[in-house]
């Protein structure tokens, strides 16, 4: 089980620790070529200008596109989340487009405003420690969506058939408990 | 229950930062170059170091409108420095909003003897260090995020190399230390010794450590990223240079692909002037910045 970790900036060292705790094998991906080889890809925290800026410079968007269009696995943290949506709330563009949300940037205010709490997300935890770090949230979730996780009436866990999305960063914390539910994921999509 | 202001919120701040490139700016045409660029977070400033050098006399917390236009412009996170000790610009600068704070020696220092009392602040500090002694004394103080100090304003890297390497290698000799012997280099280094002992623990310092203080070309981000730094703070380089706007995606591609040695020659390529550049030696004492604070 091999899965990739998008390394073009952010927070990639912790989601690679997690996913080999779970017994997965993590790769770091600096390179199209690489997709090829990945049962799973984790776009990780950072900011989300920034990835998109390096994944316009190392053309990787189509190739994106593409490894989620044929039902491999994705599962986006914050920026991650953002790179997922299919639409971001006062914007005319999105980014990879695969996830049918809408999204709203720095959603909950700046770095002050940043927090940590106890989630509930449906069939993970009843008490995950989840960091929030001027993170976004989903505004809107498409019919298909099954949402997971709410924090006092906003969407902050959603699930999308192969694909899935947290505002928070389960990397920045040893539960891996959200992580293991990704690597299932992976392992139930035979492609 | 929601909590605000945690060392994992602050910390995890500078960890989304990582592998990314800090820019100073003085206005928001800048931070949007800057943004454009792929920059992880801009440092509001009334002058870039270079400048402050060249200016002489004391240098504090920038204009609030300057910081404010900054905010206002860009999307990424927003940095601000307030002087050495100063509670209040560091106050001020957190109820304007800023994300981060630099407790900066480019600035004078406000208090000779104490720095900030940062634990006690909601919004994250990133502070300067020299070697390990003063990084754990920082972290004491409740600083979230490291850089080097480096000779902030010269276009010469060889006090951020000295600085990388001072901190990483007795990181190293700290985690292959007998426990026995902890407590004599805590005396040695002034290091708080609790601090001392999370990081033999965990293996690594507890919060990131970027580079700062005089990176001056693509290569030189590179160069601090291949000895460890977690990113890079790029001051006077950026829009002292003749193409900022290129000069700018070429810094933060080469830190990304820090060993990507073809990428980095091209990227290099037609540059223009890069900084003229100051030799250290020829700084006097009262001008090195990197003396300021202990």
């Amino acid at each position: 089980m091999k899965i990739g970790v998008l390394a073009l900036q952010g927070a990639v060292q912790e989601h690679a620790r997690t996913v080999e705790a779970v017994g997965a094998e993590a790769i770091l991906v600096k390179r199209v070529e690489q997709l090829a080889e990945l049962d799973g890809l984790i776009l990780p925290g950072g900011e989300s200008t920034a990835m998109r800026r390096l994944i316009d410079r190392y053309d990787f968007l189509e190739p994106l596109k593409a490894f989620g269009a044929a039902g491999k696995p994705i599962f986006g943290t914050c920026a991650g989340m953002i790179l997922l949506a299919k639409r971001i709330n006062n914007q005319e563009t999105s980014h990879l487009g695969l996830m049918d949300v809408t999204v709203e940037r720095n959603a909950f205010g700046r770095q002050v405003d940043s927090f940590e709490t106890d989630l509930e997300i449906k069939g993970v935890a009843q008490d995950f420690p989840a960091v929030f770090i001027r993170a976004p949230y989903i505004l809107e979730a498409g019919p298909e969506v099954e949402v997971l996780s709410e924090d006092t009436g906003r969407i902050v866990a959603a699930r999308d058939g192969h694909y899935l999305a947290t505002a928070f960063h389960p990397e920045l914390t040893a539960d891996t408990r959200l992580i293991g539910y990704f690597v299932e994921m992976v392992k139930n999509t035979a492609v | 229950m929601a909590k605000t202001g945690t060392d994992l919120v602050k910390r995890g701040m500078a960890e989304m930062q990582k592998g990314g490139v800090i820019m100073d700016v003085v206005n928001a045409e800048q931070a949007k170059i800057a943004e454009e660029a792929g920059a992880v977070a801009v440092m509001a400033l009334e002058r870039v170091p270079s400048d402050i050098r060249a200016a002489g006399g004391v240098a504090r917390m920038a204009d609030p409108t300057i910081t404010e236009e900054v905010l206002n412009a860009v999307s990424i996170p927003v940095m601000a420095k307030a002087r050495i000790g100063h509670i209040v610009e560091a106050r001020v600068l957190e109820a304007m909003g800023v994300d981060y704070i630099d407790e900066s020696e480019v600035l004078t220092p406000a208090d000779e003897e104490y720095h900030l009392n940062k634990s006690e602040f909601t919004v994250p500090f990133v502070c300067g260090s020299r070697d390990l002694g003063e990084a754990a004394r920082r972290i004491g103080e409740g600083a979230s995020m490291l850089r080097t100090k480096g000779e902030p304003g010269t276009g010469n890297i060889v006090e951020a190399v000295r600085h990388m390497r001072k901190v990483q290698s007795q990181v190293r000799k700290l985690i292959s230390m007998d426990l026995d012997e902890v407590m004599t280099f805590a005396k040695d280094l002034g290091a708080p010794y609790d601090v001392l002992l999370q990081i033999r623990e965990a293996g690594k310092l507890p919060v990131v450590n970027f580079a700062a203080g005089g990176v001056a070309t693509p290569a030189d981000a590179a160069l601090m990223m291949q000895l460890g730094a977690d990113g890079v703070f790029v001051g006077s380089g950026i829009f002292k240079s003749d193409n900022p706007a290129k000069f700018a995606k070429a810094i933060v591609e080469a830190t990304t692909h820090y060993q990507d040695y073809k990428l980095i020659a091209e990227l290099s390529k037609g540059l223009g002037t890069p900084m003229k550049g100051i030799d250290i030696a020829s700084l006097s004492p009262e001008d090195r910045m990197q003396e300021r604070g202990w």
